[in-house]
Formats: C-alpha cells, sequence, structure tokens
C-alpha cells in the first residue's frame, strides 16, 4: 500500500518539477533500503523461502517451550518407527528417540554451524578485503596473495583438512569453517572496495580533508556492504551443509548431540528398513539451504547487485 | 532556475576562504614542469614494461580569478592536470606553487585541499548514493571543524543558491534527481570548501545542451560572487571559449599553445591548435566542412612519437620536427600568447620558420 | 498505402511506444517521419527525447515484454511491426542496418574484424567465406581504414576509437542496406576523428546511395551530416525542416533554445540564453504541449490541448500554436500580450 502512495507523490513531484518556478512541500524520499524492502516484499518466492526460515528460526529458539518429547531419551522397544505413530509424529529414531524433537533440537546446532562461520567471516573478510581494496599496492598484493592460496584446495577438502587437524568438537568446526570462508569473502570485499574505490565521490571526499579512516567508513563501506552481505548470504547454505558433512564424517558434532549431518550418519543403517525416515534430516538440510539460496537470490535483486 | 541572492555567510568559523598571501600580481598556480607517467605492468611480476606519459613536462600559471580553459584530445593529459593541480594523484617530477608557496615543503596536501577543489565530469559516479544531498554537501564543513548544524545550514544556503530548493532536494538521493541537478550539487559540495581555485573536468560534458547552458550561467554567477578562479577543462571549444580568458591547448601530455582566448582564436599559431578549431562542426549549412582537418586518431601516449610529438599528423612536418623538442617562443612577439613549433622558432631550420615567431630564452619560463 | 507514402524509403506514422515496469514511460507519442531513399535525415533530440529508442523500434530492438508498440512503420514498403522469424532476421542487416555510439560494446571482441564482417556477409548473401572476405576487404578500404590487409586480421580491442568505429560501419554497410541507422555514433569520438567519420559517411551515402537516419544531441554535428532535421521533445518531433531551415528560421521555441544554448559564437559578456528547467519524465501521455512548461511563450492554450502540427511548406512542420499566427483565423494581437 505504502509503495502505491509514494508512486503517486513521485508522479505529482515530476509534473510540478516541469514548472520550474513552482515550490513543492517538504519531501522526504525514499532511502535505499525501504526501496530494497519493498522489492523483496513483491518477491513471492523469497517471502515463501523468508517464511519457512522463519519458522523454523522460531521452532528451533523455542523449542524447550514446544510440547516435545525428550530428544536424549529412547526407547529400546520403539525404535524406528514410521512416520505418524501415534506419540511420535514424524516417527523414531534407531535409538527410540522422538524425530520430531531431534530434528528441531538438531536445527540448533545445524544452523549456528551454518550461520555463525559466515558471520565471523563476513567480519574477518570484509575488514581484510576493504583494507586490500582501499589501501593498494603492496598490501593487496601480500592479502590478496595470501588468500589466493587457500583457493587451491576445494571448500569441503579444507574444511576436513582443518577439523581433521584440529580434532573434532563444536568450536573447532566453528573455527574450520570460519577458516574456510574468509577468503572467498575476502576476495569479494576487495573487488568491491577496489571499484568503488575509484568513483568519483571517494576522490571528493579525500579532497576534503578527511581522514581515511572516515573516508572508508562514510563513503567506502555504506557501498561495499550490500554487495558482500548478499554473497555472504549464499554462503549460509554452503556452510550448513559443511558443518552437516563435518558431522557426518565425525569431524563436527559428537553423539548423542542432535544435529541434523550426524542423524543422517547414524540413520544410515536404517535406510533398508524405513528409507523415509533415514532420509528426514537429509531433506530438512536440502530444504533449509534451499531456502537460504533463493532468499538470498532475491535479496541480490532488491538490491540490483549486477553478476 | 531560481537565482536568489547570495546569502551564504562566508565567515562560518573554520570554513573562511584562505587569505589572499601573495597579491593580486602572484600567480594561484604556478606548474613548473609537470611530469607524471603510469607504469604499464605486464607479466605475473608486474614487471614495468612501459610508461604511459600521461603529463610529460608541462608548466603554466593560472592567475587570481580568471579561468584558464585547458583542451585537447583524449590522452593529451587534460584530466591528468587536472588531478594533479588538486593533489588526487601525486607528481613524479616538478612543482606546484599555490599563492606563492610550494606543495610539499610550505604547503601540505591538507592546505592545499581547503584553496583547491574540484567538479568532476560523472555527475552520478561523484556522489555517494547513500548520502542524501544535504550530507553530501555538508561531509567536507563537517571535516574542517564546523559543527553539524552549520553545515547544514551552509548545505541549505548553498542548495538554494545553485538553484536548488533546500526544501525539496536536502533530503533526496542523488539518483532521485537529473543529470543537471546533480551537478548542481557538485558544485554546491566545492562550495562548502570555501575554495578559491575550482577545477571543473568536463564538468558541463555530460549534461543536455540546454542545460548546459544553465550551469554555465550558474557557474559565471558563482564566479564572479565567490571570487573564483577556474581551471576549466573540455574537448568542447565553443564552451571552453565563452567561459575562458585564456586557453592552452594539450597534445599528448604536452603543452602546444597557450594565451589569452582572443589572441588563439584570432591567429592559431600550432598545427594541432588550427587542425582542433577548424575539425569544430560549422554550423553553416551553406559552407559545409568539406576536407577532414587530420587524419586518423591521436597517437597513443605509451610511446609518443620523438621530436614535435604532433609530427605525425602535421601537414607541415619536415625532418626537423622528427628529431628535435621544438622551442616555446612567443606569438607574434605577444609574451602572453606562446607555441611550441619549430615554424614559429627563427632559429630551428624548418623551412617555414621564423616569420612570426621570437624565440623565448628559457624553455617553459612564465 | 496512401498516395503521400509513394516512393518513401521509410514511412513511420503514429507511431507510439510505451515502456511497462516499476514506473511507465510514454517514450514515443504519435510519431509520423518519412525519409526518402538516398536522403539525410538527422533526429536532433536531447536525452528522454525518444530518438534512440525509435531506432531500436525499426530495428524491433526493444524488449518484448516490457514495451508496447502501436501504429505503423514501413520500410521499402515492409510493414516492420509484423516481421518475425527469417523474414525478420533478413530485415536485419540487410534491408536495415545500425551503427552505435560504442563500436567497443557493439563489435564483438573474440573474432577479428574480417571475420565478423565475413559472417554478416555470408548471412546474408550466398558465397563462400573466401568470397565474404574479399567483400569485407573491400569494405575496409571503403571505408578508408589504412593497411586494411592487415586490419583484416585485427580484434577490435586492438583498434583506436576511430578506427573501431570506421570498422563498425563496414560491418555495417557489407550488405548494402537500403537504410542505415547512425545512433549518435560520432559522440564519443575525438573532435578531430568525429569530422573525418562525419565526411566519411557524408561520402559513403553517395556511394552506396542507402538512405541514413543519423540520431545526435549536437546540432553543429546534424549540421555537417544531415539534408534534414526533425527535432524531438517528449517523444514527438516538434519541428521538422531542412538543415538550412531549421538553422536560420528556427520556428519552434525548443528549436530555437537548442540554437541558442549551442555557444556558437556566443558573446561571452552576455549571459547565456538558456532553456529554463528540465525535460518533462513522461510518465503519462502528453494531452498538453510537453514544451509549455520550460516555453517563454506559453499560454493557457498551450496547457489545454496537443500543439497543432502546421506545414507551413513541403517537408516543413512546426506543432507550435505561435504558427497559428500566421493563419488568418488567428488573432494577430494574442501573441504580443505575452511579451
Amino acid at each position: 500500500m505504502s509503495d502505491t502512495s509514494t508512486t503517486t507523490l513521485g508522479r505529482a513531484e515530476g509534473r510540478v518539477a516541469g514548472h520550474a518556478a513552482a515550490e513543492q512541500a517538504p519531501a522526504r524520499s525514499k532511502g535505499y533500503w525501504s526501496g530494497v524492502g519493498s522489492r523483496l516484499l513483491r518477491d513471492p518466492v523469497a517471502m515463501l523461502c523468508a517464511a519457512l526460515l522463519g519458522l523454523l528460526l522460531l521452532a528451533v529458539i523455542f523449542a524447550p517451550y514446544l510440547p516435545l518429547a525428550d530428544p536424549f531419551t529412547g526407547s529400546m522397544i520403539s525404535r524406528l518407527k514410521p512416520l505418524g505413530t501415534p506419540g511420535h509424529l514424524l516417527g523414531t529414531d534407531e535409538l527410540g528417540r522422538d524425530m520430531l524433537a531431534r530434528l528441531i533440537y538438531g536445527g540448533r546446532l545445524t544452523l549456528m554451524l551454518g550461520l555463525l562461520p559466515v558471520i565471523f567471516a563476513f567480519v574477518i573478510g570484509t575488514g581484510l578485503g576493504v583494507v586490500a581494496g582501499y589501501v593498494g599496492g603492496w598490501l593487496n598484493t601480500a592479502i590478496m596473495r595470501t588468500v589466493d592460496v587457500f583457493f587451491a584446495f576445494p571448500s569441503i577438502l579444507l574444511a576436513i583438512a582443518i577439523s581433521g587437524a584440529l580434532g573434532a568438537g563444536i568450536v573447532n568446526s566453528l573455527v574450520s569453517l570460519t577458516i574456510v570462508f574468509v577468503p572467498p569473502i575476502t576476495r569479494v570485499a576487495e573487488s568491491v572496495t577496489a571499484s568503488v574505490r575509484s568513483l568519483e565521490y571517494v576522490d571528493a571526499a579525500r579532497i576534503s580533508g578527511a581522514h581515511p579512516l572516515t573516508v572508508v567508513r562514510v563513503h567506502v563501506l555504506g557501498n561495499v556492504m550490500s554487495p558482500i552481505f548478499v554473497y555472504a548470504t549464499s554462503l549460509t547454505s554452503v556452510s550448513m551443509i559443511l558443518a552437516a558433512g563435518l558431522s557426518f564424517l565425525g569431524l563436527g558434532v559428537k553423539p548423542p548431540e542432535p544435529e541434523w549431518g550426524l542423524m543422517l550418519n547414524t540413520l544410515r543403517t536404517a535406510i533398508y528398513i524405513n528409507p523415509v525416515l533415514a532420509a528426514l534430516p537429509g531433506a530438512m538440510i536440502f530444504l533449509t539451504s534451499l531456502c537460504l539460496n533463493l532468499l538470498s537470490d532475491g535479496l541480490r535483486s532488491a538490491m540490483n547487485i549486477k553478476d | 532556475m531560481t537565482t536568489s541572492e547570495n546569502s551564504v555567510a562566508r565567515a562560518a568559523p573554520g570554513n573562511v576562504q584562505a587569505a589572499d598571501r601573495g597579491g593580486p600580481a602572484q600567480p594561484l598556480v604556478i606548474a613548473r614542469d609537470l611530469k607524471r607517467h603510469f607504469p604499464v605492468r605486464k607479466g605475473i611480476f608486474n614487471r614495468k614494461a612501459s610508461a604511459v606519459r600521461a603529463v610529460d613536462g608541462i608548466s603554466f600559471t593560472v592567475r587570481k580569478s580568471e579561468t584558464l580553459g585547458i583542451v585537447g584530445e583524449s590522452g593529451c593529459g587534460k584530466s591528468t592536470t587536472a588531478r594533479l593541480l588538486v593533489g588526487l594523484i601525486g607528481l613524479d617530477e616538478g612543482d606546484l606553487i599555490f599563492d606563492g608557496e610550494k606543495l610539499g615543503e610550505e604547503l601540505s596536501l591538507n592546505d592545499l585541499w581547503s584553496g583547491v577543489q574540484m567538479v568532476f565530469q560523472d555527475s552520478y559516479a561523484s556522489l555517494n548514493p547513500r548520502l542524501t544531498i544535504e550530507e553530501t554537501i555538508a561531509f567536507g564543513p563537517k571535516m574542517r571543524g564546523v559543527a553539524a548544524p552549520e553545515a547544514r545550514r551552509l548545505a541549505h544556503e548553498l542548495l538554494e543558491r545553485v538553484g536548488l530548493a533546500p526544501a525539496r532536494f536536502a533530503g533526496r538521493y542523488p539518483h532521485e534527481l537529473s543529470g543537471g541537478q546533480r551537478q548542481r550539487v557538485n558544485i554546491a559540495r566545492s562550495l562548502a570548501m570555501k575554495p578559491r581555485l575550482i577545477i571543473l573536468d568536463e564538468a558541463v560534458s555530460a549534461l543536455d545542451k540546454s542545460v548546459e547552458a544553465q550551469v554555465l550561467n550558474l557557474l559565471r554567477e558563482l564566479k564572479a560572487e565567490f571570487d573564483l578562479t577556474f581551471v576549466f577543462i573540455s574537448h568542447d571549444l565553443n564552451v571552453v571559449r565563452y567561459v575562458s580568458d585564456r586557453i592552452m591547448v594539450m597534445y599528448l601530455g604536452e603543452v602546444v599553445e597557450i594565451g589569452p582566448v582572443d589572441a588563439i582564436w584570432n591567429h592559431r599559431a600550432h598545427p594541432y591548435t588550427q587542425a582542433l578549431f577548424a575539425a569544430m562542426p560549422s554550423m553553416d549549412p551553406d559552407n559545409r566542412t568539406q576536407v577532414p582537418p587530420l587524419a586518423g586518431d591521436p597517437p597513443n601516449p605509451i610511446d609518443p612519437p620523438s621530436g614535435c610529438r604532433f609530427h605525425t599528423r602535421c601537414g607541415f612536418a619536415e625532418p626537423v620536427c622528427g628529431t628535435r623538442k621544438p622551442r616555446v617562443v612567443a606569438v607574434r612577439g605577444d609574451a602572453g600568447h606562446e607555441a611550441a613549433c619549430h615554424m614559429l622558432d627563427g632559429q630551428s631550420g624548418h623551412s617555414k620558420a621564423g616569420e612570426t615567431g621570437e624565440v623565448r630564452k628559457e624553455l617553459g619560463e612564465v | 498505402m496512401s498516395e503521400a507514402t509513394k516512393g518513401n524509403l521509410l514511412d513511420i506514422s503514429n507511431l507510439t511506444v510505451r515502456f511497462h515496469g516499476e514506473r511507465t514511460v510514454h517514450a514515443i507519442n504519435g510519431l509520423d517521419l518519412t525519409l526518402k531513399p538516398g536522403e539525410i535525415l538527422t533526429i536532433l533530440g536531447e536525452s528522454g527525447s525518444g530518438k534512440s529508442v525509435t531506432l531500436k523500434a525499426l530495428l524491433k530492438l526493444l524488449p518484448k515484454k516490457r514495451s508496447e508498440i502501436s501504429g505503423a512503420m514501413h520500410v521499402d514498403g515492409v510493414d516492420v511491426l509484423a516481421l518475425k522469424g527469417q523474414a525478420l532476421s533478413a530485415y536485419r542487416g540487410k534491408t536495415v542496418s545500425m551503427i552505435f555510439q560504442e563500436p567497443a560494446l557493439a563489435l564483438d571482441p573474440v573474432y577479428t574484424i574480417g571475420d565478423q564482417i565475413a559472417e554478416a556477409v555470408m548471412r546474408h548473401e550466398k558465397v563462400s567465406r573466401k568470397e565474404a572476405l574479399a567483400v569485407a576487404l573491400d569494405m575496409l578500404k571503403r571505408v578508408r581504414i589504412p593497411s586494411a590487409e592487415s586490419r583484416l586480421k585485427n580484434y577490435p580491442h586492438e583498434m583506436s576509437g576511430g578506427m573501431r568505429q570506421r570498422a563498425m560501419i563496414a560491418l555495417a554497410l557489407a550488405c548494402k542496406p537500403d537504410l542505415l541507422l547512425a545512433d549518435e555514433p560520432t559522440t564519443a569520438l575525438d573532435a578531430t576523428v568525429q569530422i573525418q567519420v562525419l565526411l566519411l559517411l557524408r561520402e559513403l551515402q553517395r556511394e552506396f546511395g542507402m538512405g541514413i537516419i543519423f540520431v545526435t544531441h549536437d546540432i553543429g554535428v546534424a549540421v555537417e551530416i544531415s539534408d534534414r532535421i526533425a527535432v524531438m521533445y517528449a517523444g514527438n518531433v516538434v519541428e521538422e525542416g531542412t538543415v538550412a531551415e531549421i538553422i536560420k528560421d528556427p520556428r519552434h521555441p525548443y528549436t530555437q533554445g537548442l540554437l541558442a544554448a549551442n555557444l556558437h559564437d556566443a558573446d561571452r559578456s552576455q549571459t547565456l540564453a538558456s532553456i529554463p528547467g528540465s525535460p518533462p519524465p513522461l510518465d503519462e501521455k502528453p494531452d498538453h504541449c510537453s514544451f509549455a512548461p520550460r516555453c517563454a511563450h506559453a499560454r493557457d492554450r498551450c496547457y489545454a490541448a496537443l500543439p497543432p502540427v502546421h506545414r507551413p511548406g513541403p517537408g516543413r512542420r512546426v506543432a507550435c500554436i505561435l504558427e497559428d499566427a500566421s493563419d488568418p483565423a488567428e488573432k494577430p494581437g494574442a501573441m504580443a500580450e505575452i511579451h
């Protein structure tokens, strides 16, 4: 609704602008973010994905308050019950624990392992990339060549190698995934910063005598943040899959802690007995990462970021 | 266009136009033998393969309160000259003296920036898309220690002055403005720094003709009102002629001719200047151009021709032009009008030489 | 086809182009335009006047989903709007071709100049590759590219701006089109190169005999290149005439303003006569004179209805009520009151 009203206002203003002398009441114009918001609201796919992710996030955060079974207590009698079993809506796992509860509690760890490394890498990578892109010269060469070394390895291999070296565990998984994501974010940050650096408004700010840090804060960061941010959101799904992969290989979360990748691993043996049950954690990983990717696509077009 | 009377307070704390130091006779800018080469790197080791000789030893002065027009084609170094003058890029060689103070000695970059500002060609790229017009204009004064409310007030006054009603425009973002309006904002931003010299680098070139005339009129008013000195860079000779007191013609990183606008208009001494003027569309349907004054494109400044750099395209070229650099000589004995051509230099050995020229004793003497 | 359109190379009548998107733009509003064979017509206008959109509409290059086109366009008697498939590909390049402002973007960077021209020739004529390359060489010679043989094997990035534009012209003329569309082809060039390209186009027009529609914002360029000039504003022609008529006797206040703003021989001691304001945003279909808000002669009638189109002579038209004064019906005193 608010959208249509701004358009009419804009049109009215345009007409008045033609009459050169006409004065106009103060008009606060649409800011960048409200523009992005209104474009995103008009994207049905992105909105659906956002809604699903929101629902998952709510469920995961408020899991203790939901009427769920204890995800750690199993029963040897009711193992591998199929979907729709009374009391166990999504069945039970190989130790007879409630699948619904384990999937929701498992989402906590999986989402955390998906989001936190990307957030850390976003902060570190943006810092490195902006410094490299703005300062240039030998500092750029030093940072970017170091980053290039990491590109020699596929990200999954790198994650396994670092996790293997550090040992299993949640903290080590976080560290290894962060290390995996710093180089690509740095590279994106460096290239957008270098292109903004060459724009004339940065020159104009420099000849106002502002301190370089002020120039970066006011004129560079605001304009490089959104492409880096969009790129980072596209990495969360990768991070989640990598985290699940690490757990699957026994390098991440340890049993009996619920985590989607780990659950996929332990249920693997049940694939011939109850294949639907065994596929459930995988389906959750698939759906969540799909939603994250589609949302990041929607964000990208709402922010008008090219290529 | 609103042309309200000037009401901009010029005594804002920390934001006063720098005082005149050298007196009216002291040139505002003395540029002596400026050189700037850009290395062209090749291979994985960033080896310096060759250099673009963007500005290759140019000398000129800018007098107080005048407008110096710089013309030339792409690759002639006029934009590099602009960036050297505002200190956006450093000099390889040469001296810049601003009102008697040498940059890098008595004068720091920061001091330079309180006296020299620039208006860029691309009105869109020169405004931060995330800042409102008001924030953009107030940014500079704030960096100079002006309090935020005062900077805001100044921004509003300047918007009013450049013909944009603050009530309508102050809160807008650059993408909501037309090209002409954005260029007015750019002008307001440069004025907010209370400069004495404004470098206008193709500042009206991207505008529609009808809007260009409005902006030129505005610049003319502002120059008188704020006692500004302009260096006006353009490829459009008609525009340069209208705004300038003196014109400097550049070719491949060098100055080929400099002088008062009427002197050059009435007597184009250098063959390149003649060609440049002859290339202007005629505007007379009964007397259209029949023969192009020059063939081919300007050569690449990476590897400029030896001797006189224009000899490869010049209709009067003789062997001496390819071997020896021409000296700067006064045209028809007019000390204010100089050109670098062997034909004007009686001792050059060119068959057409010495008809009107008079040798200056020292190259680049000002 | 009516009587009047006979013998015309190009006939545009009542062309209307509307773009839909985040906002609707009425880019062209009832445009009428004709071109005789072998004629050079310049469409003169500022950004947003619809001059480039007209060219794109003629080549059917406008995005199908977002644009709404009505009216009629005939080239050589062929209904352009009805063209599709094979006929459209034959039309593009063979009947009509186009040169652009940025040859660096219009030429394919991964093929040599010779290959690109030969490819275009083979697409439209049944010739061998060898013959097509011979045509390419001939074309490069005709556009006066020095040492054409070696240039044939050059990639676009190996050429200077002026040479690239010549190569672009060679490519456009390789299949001897009847109509050449030129969209600001000299705007990005240096002055000394621009005049070379303009003179070259004039010579090539005499050699090949094609009609040219030349789009520019620069009156000086229009004078150098064209036989006739059509001045466009807000999606329609406001004035049309021969070059001499437009330059020496401009009737529409917009044309007069543009000429004054050209700065040719402008008095340096005087303030420039400029047109105030800026062009209209065109998000509504004009129902009155679009220039009225910027016009010194505007009066209530200008806002009441679209201006009448006066045709004081053959090929001459002015869309302005000021021309009414020459009609006996109009009281001559009406104009004086405004001044």
